[in-house]
């Protein structure tokens, strides 16, 4: 079997496969060890396509023993090609969009949720939690109840309505706090000492996280097993971020694909950017920061793996940058007039980075570029407000040609 | 008032079991230091050449200490100071 044990980040040390999250010698954050040398790659390659049509065809680099039930199993989710909006950029680039919107409970978070839920099982909870900026609410209550389990979901009390109501239905306790994320998160943190719960992104964390692996292993499969030469991806505590690295690097080590890593660049918004903050500064901390911006699934002003994503863009030659909540904005329009996909504001931070990395002639012709959309456009639906006006009219047509008589052209 | 410090579970074994300690002492730095004296073995896994390491986060009721003067941050007599690993979330 390939899963070992789990392994401090920071020293080394190990522990047995357990809900442990933090190192007891350094506090660093414990991951998931594998090994991998058994597995052949045109034996695994066949195994994968002759999967489940989703996350769980990739089992065999989960830290699962075989594959657990899940009845809400996500992934597979679109990659699609993204010519119009690479020509509104003035790119002359390979651009994809993989729109993860496309799952369960409408964000990436329905991924990592499946593993941690289905290890919560696997260990014996039968109550699962989270601190969440929203998508990861809605995706805890929803795996919960399919799985039949009681669930706490601790966000910020500010959040906004939409992701509050699509979290409330699926029968949860949900706990609004009255703080930032990062309040929340401290709060669960301490919680979980007290509680015997399964808290997926405090003690269950390493497990949880894997899930992120899943969407480098669709890319490259949907890019017909090959490596994109760049990847855009938001940043919030930089799990996502440096777990699909983490993914891309584990099928070329056993040969599954060959090159090399693409070209790591982060995004964040403006009003929440200690991993940005940190790469421009050259630090290897990342100094938090209090949230202001409407990107509030991102809105995380001390993030965990903030120091692995800084390395992470270093590495591949890449960057972390920021934008405005008016790029933020404007990111979300330009995506949804090019490709009729619509995200939410993290969203549109992404695809304000892709534009921002578009005008400073970062992208080179030809390249081969993927930009992760994470989550739905429904769900942030205040950052949409009087983009447009609604053409207001009477029943009859004389009321439309009064409307619409300057473009009528006969 | 002494200071109560908060020990998490990762680290008890460095205290005997004892999930909170006493101290005295004016400043985050001080009130370490004293926790330090109690149970040296604990100094190794929270600092680094002084400083906390990276993934150790220091809170004084319930504000995080980077937000304050780091490890100069003044301490109110009866206050609590919490700690807690930094690699939860998101």
């Amino acid at each position: 079997m390939s899963i070992e044990n789990l392994k401090c980040k920071e020293c080394g040390a190990t522990y047995d496969l357990g809900a442990h999250f933090a190192c007891e010698n350094c506090f660093g954050p414990l991951e998931v060890a594998y090994d991998f040398t058994a597995l052949e790659p045109t034996e695994t390659k066949r195994k994968i396509q002759a999967g489940s049509q989703g996350i769980w065809r990739y089992a065999d680099f989960l830290p699962f023993e075989g594959r657990p039930g899940d009845p809400l199993e996500p992934g597979l989710t679109p990659l699609v090609r993204a010519d119009r909006l690479a020509e509104r950029l003035g790119l002359d680039a390979e651009l994809w969009i993989k729109n993860d919107a496309a799952n369960p409970t409408h964000s990436f978070k329905d991924r990592v949720v499946a593993v941690a839920v289905a290890k919560a099982q696997e260990l014996g909870f039968d109550t699962v939690a989270c601190a969440s900026t929203g998508n990861l609410a809605n995706a805890v209550a929803a795996h919960a109840a399919a799985a039949g389990l009681r669930s706490y979901v601790f966000v910020p009390a500010n959040l906004e309505e939409q992701k509050l109501l699509a979290t409330g239905i699926y029968g949860t306790n949900l706990v609004g706090v009255r703080g930032n994320y990062d309040d929340v998160n401290r709060l669960c943190t301490q919680l979980a000492e007290t509680r015997p719960w399964a808290f997926v992104n405090v003690n269950l964390r390493p497990y949880y996280a894997e899930g992120s692996k899943t969407l480098a292993y669709e890319t490259a499969e949907q890019l017909g097993w090959q490596l994109p030469d760049r990847i855009i991806c938001p940043i919030a505590s930089g799990s996502l971020f440096t777990k699909v690295g983490r993914g891309f690097q584990e099928w070329l080590d056993i040969g599954l694909i060959e090159g090399q890593q693409p070209v790591f660049n982060g995004a964040q918004a403006e009003g929440c950017s200690p991993v940005a903050t940190a790469f421009a500064e050259g630090w290897d901390v990342c100094k938090p920061q209090k949230p202001e911006t409407i990107a509030k699934s991102l809105a995380i002003g001390d993030p965990a793996d903030g120091p692995y994503a800084v390395e992470q863009a270093r590495r591949t030659g890449g960057a972390v940058d920021s934008v405005s909540d008016a790029e933020i904005r404007d990111g979300i329009s330009l995506l949804a007039e090019t490709t009729g996909i619509f995200t939410e504001t993290a969203g549109g931070v992404t695809v304000g980075v892709l534009a921002k990395l578009a005008e400073r002639g970062d992208i080179a012709p030809g390249e081969r570029v993927v930009v992760y959309i994470t989550g739905e456009g429904l769900k942030t639906l205040d950052a949409t407000r009087d983009r447009f006006r609604m053409h207001e009219i009477d029943p009859d047509l004389d009321s439309f040609e009064a409307e619409f008589r300057q473009e009528v052209t006969v | 008032m002494p200071i109560t410090v908060k020990i998490p579970t990762q680290l008890r074994a460095a205290t005997d079991g004892e999930a909170q300690v006493e101290v005295a002492g004016a400043t985050v730095g001080e009130v370490l230091d004293a926790v330090f004296e109690a149970h040296a073995t604990l100094r190794d896994r929270i600092t680094q050449d002084g400083d906390l390491r990276r993934f150790v986060n220091v809170y004084v009721s319930g504000e995080d200490i980077r937000f304050q003067d780091g490890l100069a941050t003044q301490i109110d007599d009866g206050a609590e100071v919490t700690i807690l690993p930094a690699v939860a979330g998101g």
